[in-house]
C-alpha cells in the first residue's frame, strides 16, 4: 500500500490536462474536449509507428525513453495525502528535484541532436529558464524542511508533507504562503505554462517546451506527452501538499489532497485564460520575483 | 506584539524589493504610495495604550501625506517630464532584486547583532531588521538609479526606513517631532517636485547623468 501515491499518479496524470482544458474552454465559452481526451491521446499515438529522421542518433531515440524512466522514479518518491512515498530517504528532495532535471537534460540533447535550428533555440530558453527556476524551488523547498521538520534541510519530502498542520499554518502562514507562491511560479515555469510558454502555440518561433519535441512521433510522442502530465501532476502534489494541512485520518487528508490537485488543475487554467504571455526578456525578471520570496521564506524563518 | 504589525512590516518588505524590480516610474511612485500608507498604520498597532485620539490624527496624516498628496505631487512632475522609465540604471532592474534580498539578510544579520538602549523594548523582532532594510533600500534606489525622479522615490523609502525606526524605538514619540518631521519631508518632495520640472523644461530629460554638463 505504500505504492498507492504512486499508482495515483501513474493513473490520474493525464486527468490534469484534461482538467485544464476543460477549464480553458469553459472560460472562452466553449464545450472543450472531454476529460479523457489526453488518455485517447495518449492511445492513439502508441498506436502508431515512428519517423525517424537520418540526421538522428541514438540519443534522439533514447531521450523521451529516459526522460520518461527519470520522472517515473521521481514519482516514487512523492508523497500524497498522508500516505508517505513509496521510497523517501533523508535528503530525498534534492534527489526529486534533480531528477526532473535529469528528463529535461534528456530532451534537451534529444532535441539538439535533429540539429534543427528552431529546436536548438527551444532547448537554449529552456535550460535558461530552468536554471532560474531552480533555486526557487530548492530554496522553498529548504525553507519548508526549516518549520515542518525543525533545522535539519536534509529531510524528506514526505516527512515534510505529514509535517503541515493546522499549528503549523497559525504560527508561520507567511512563510508558507511565500514558498506556495514561489513553487506555484516554478509550477508554471517548468510545466511550460502561461505566463511563461505557452502550450497550444503553433508558431515555433515562440515555442519552448513545445518546439523541443516537434520531431518525435508515435510512441515516442505518447512517452513525452505522459511524462509531462506525470511531472505536472508531481509539481502539483508537492505544492498541495505543502498547502494542505494533513488531519491524520487517512481518509481524509486523501481526498483532502486530490480536491486540491484539482483546485490547482482550475487554478492553473483560469491563470492561463486571464493572462497573456509574458514578454520572453520578462519571464527572468518573474522568475526572480519567485527565487526572492523564497529566500525571503527562508530568512524569516531563520530569523524566529 | 501583534502578528497584524509583522504583517505590515513583511509587506513593506515586499514592497521594497518590487521597488527595485520596477523600472517604469508611474507603478514605482504607486508602489511608494502604497508604502507610506500602509506604514501609517504601524503607530496604532505597537502603541501600548490603544489607538488614542492624537495617534489616530498622526496616522491620518501620514496616511493623506505619503499616500495621496506626494504621488499627486511626483504624478505632476512625471507628466511635465517626458520620462516613463528608467533608462540604464547603473545596476540593472533584474539585478537589483537578489541585491536588494542580499541588503535584507545584511539588514537581519546586523540587526541581530544591535545593541539597543536598555529599557528599549521592540514591537516585534522584526522591526530593527525591516527599517535598516528599508533604509538601505533607499539608499541603493537613490545611488543606482539616474532618473532624478526614481531618486526622489529613494529619498521617502529611506524616510519610511527611518520612520519605521522610529516606531521601534519610541513607542510614542512626541506628537511635535512626528509633525515636523512629516513636514519637513513634505516640503523636501515639494521642492525636489519643483526642482524636477524645472530640469526637465531646460533640459528635456531628467537624467541626472547628465546633469554634469550644467556649465556652458
Amino acid at each position: 500500500m505504500r505504492f498507492l501515491p504512486l499508482i495515483l499518479a501513474l493513473i490520474l496524470s493525464p486527468l490534469m490536462r484534461g482538467i485544464i482544458n476543460r477549464t480553458k474552454a469553459r472560460f472562452a465559452g466553449r464545450q472543450g474536449p472531454p476529460l479523457l481526451q489526453p488518455y485517447y491521446d495518449l492511445w492513439k499515438l502508441l498506436q502508431k509507428g515512428a519517423v525517424y529522421s537520418t540526421t538522428t542518433t541514438w540519443i534522439f531515440r533514447a531521450g523521451p525513453i529516459i526522460s520518461l524512466a527519470a520522472t517515473l522514479v521521481a514519482a516514487m518518491l512523492m508523497p500524497l495525502g498522508g500516505w508517505p512515498a513509496a521510497m523517501s530517504f533523508s535528503g530525498d528532495l534534492i534527489v526529486f528535484a534533480y531528477l526532473l532535471g535529469l528528463g529535461r537534460f534528456l530532451t534537451v540533447v534529444a532535441a539538439l541532436d535533429t540539429g534543427s535550428a528552431f529546436e536548438g533555440m527551444g532547448a537554449s530558453r529552456e535550460v535558461f529558464y530552468s536554471a532560474l527556476a531552480e533555486p526557487a524551488l530548492l530554496l522553498g523547498l529548504a525553507a519548508i524542511a526549516k518549520i515542518s521538520v525543525g533545522g535539519s534541510i536534509l529531510s524528506s519530502l514526505s516527512q515534510m508533507h505529514s509535517q503541515i498542520s493546522l499549528h503549523l499554518w497559525a504560527e508561520s502562514g507567511v512563510v508558507l504562503v511565500f514558498v506556495a507562491l514561489a513553487l506555484f511560479i516554478v509550477f508554471l515555469t517548468e510545466n511550460s505554462r502561461i505566463p511563461v510558454d505557452d502550450p497550444t502555440t503553433h508558431l515555433e518561433l515562440t515555442m519552448i517546451h513545445e518546439v523541443m519535441v516537434l520531431d518525435h512521433s508515435g510512441p515516442d510522442f505518447a512517452f513525452i506527452l505522459y511524462g509531462a502530465s506525470l511531472k505536472l501532476w508531481l509539481l502539483g502534489a508537492l505544492i498541495v501538499g505543502l498547502v494542505v494541512p494533513s488531519s491524520g485520518i487517512w481518509v481524509v487528508d486523501l481526498l483532502a489532497d486530490l480536491v486540491g490537485m484539482i483546485a490547482i488543475s482550475v487554478i492553473t487554467g483560469a491563470v492561463e485564460s486571464m493572462m497573456a504571455r509574458l514578454r520572453l526578456v520578462r519571464v527572468p525578471q518573474l522568475l526572480v520575483g519567485a527565487g526572492a520570496l523564497a529566500v525571503l521564506a527562508l530568512v524569516l524563518e531563520y530569523k524566529n | 506584539m501583534g502578528s497584524l504589525a509583522d504583517t505590515i512590516l513583511i509587506i513593506v518588505v515586499l514592497l521594497n524589493l518590487a521597488l527595485l524590480g520596477t523600472g517604469r516610474l508611474r507603478p514605482s511612485i504607486r508602489l511608494v504610495a502604497a508604502q507610506g500608507m500602509i506604514l501609517g498604520l504601524l503607530p496604532l498597532l505597537v502603541s501600548e495604550h490603544g489607538a488614542g485620539l492624537r495617534l489616530a490624527l498622526l496616522a491620518v496624516a501620514t496616511v493623506a501625506l505619503k499616500g495621496v498628496a506626494f504621488p499627486k505631487l511626483l504624478y505632476r512632475s512625471l507628466r511635465s517630464s517626458n520620462a516613463k522609465h528608467e533608462i540604464d540604471p547603473v545596476v540593472g532592474v533584474t539585478a537589483s532584486v537578489p541585491l536588494g534580498l542580499l541588503l535584507l539578510a545584511g539588514s537581519f544579520w546586523m540587526a541581530s547583532r544591535f545593541q539597543l538602549p536598555a529599557g528599549v523594548e521592540v514591537a516585534s523582532n522584526l522591526v530593527l531588521p525591516v527599517a535598516l532594510a528599508t533604509i538601505l533600500c533607499g539608499l541603493f534606489l537613490i545611488i543606482t538609479r539616474l532618473q532624478a525622479l526614481n531618486q526622489v522615490l529613494g529619498y521617502l523609502v529611506l524616510e519610511n526606513g527611518i520612520f519605521v525606526f522610529g516606531v521601534a524605538l519610541a513607542h510614542e514619540e512626541p506628537f511635535l517631532v512626528e509633525t515636523g518631521v512629516l513636514l519637513d519631508v513634505f516640503v523636501g518632495v515639494f521642492v525636489m517636485g519643483i526642482a524636477i520640472f524645472h530640469i526637465s523644461r531646460t533640459f528635456d530629460h531628467i537624467d541626472v547623468k547628465q546633469l554634469s554638463r550644467l556649465k556652458d
